[in-house]
């Protein structure tokens, strides 16, 4: 059953006419899939048939350990959002509400290789000599 | 916006977490209010900040880390 709803779709397809390049949604979940997981690899290719520079990849995170080491997933459901490269983007979580929205700008972003930060934001982002690893925690409403 | 600066530098990544699907995180990073963004496991910045609030708590970690680690071989 479709989780998107006709508006919503109606209102991403527009969204999506701005994508430039290819942006990749790989997405872990597994063989028995736990609620969350089920809908979020639901949506997830909902989201990629509605242009076709997204494409959706589902991995099951026992049976693909390979692969989620490779992109560093360590719990599920995860969507690692990749473009050209890997920025390090990963959602954690069913994406409604709060994390939908930013899903749909991750695309938009990654796509047209736009943040949009500010010329002061990146000179002192070009400061950082260490790795930094940010993890925001958000609920769905 | 955690996510613009990851794409934006190739040291940084960022995981957006759902915090009511993984209790065990947000009980381990004490989350009583969201969005709460956590830098290299010690770093905490409450709320939705700007952008140019949010690097500086970036760095600010990075240089305490760096503390830390002089600290640790010193």
């Amino acid at each position: 059953m479709p989780v998107l709803k006709d508006k919503d779709r109606k209102m991403i397809q527009e969204w999506f006419e701005k994508l430039r390049d290819p942006v990749r949604l790989i997405v872990f979940t597994q063989e028995h899939e736990c609620e969350y997981c089920e809908q979020t690899r639901g949506i997830v290719e909902e989201i990629a048939d509605l242009s076709d520079k997204v494409t959706a990849e589902v991995y099951d995170f026992v049976d693909d350990e390979d692969r989620a080491q490779e992109y560093g997933i360590d719990k599920i459901p995860a969507i690692a959002i990749l473009g050209s490269e890997d920025y390090g983007v990963r959602i954690y979580g069913f994406p409604g509400g709060y994390e939908f929205t930013a899903l749909v700008e991750d695309i938009l972003d990654i796509s047209t290789g736009e943040h949009g930060l500010s010329e002061a934001t990146l000179q002192q982002l070009a400061k950082l000599t260490t790795p930094i690893h940010l993890q925001v925690f958000v609920t769905p409403t | 916006m955690a996510h613009k600066l990851a794409m934006a530098s190739e040291l940084v990544r960022a995981d957006m977490v759902e915090a009511i699907e993984f209790p065990h995180l947000a009980n381990k990073y004490q989350v009583y209010g969201v969005p709460l963004t956590v830098i290299n496991e010690k770093g905490r910045v409450e709320g939705a900040v700007p952008e140019a609030r949010l690097i500086q708590e970036v760095l600010r970690s990075e240089e305490k880390g760096e503390q830390r680690e002089a600290a640790w071989h010193g």
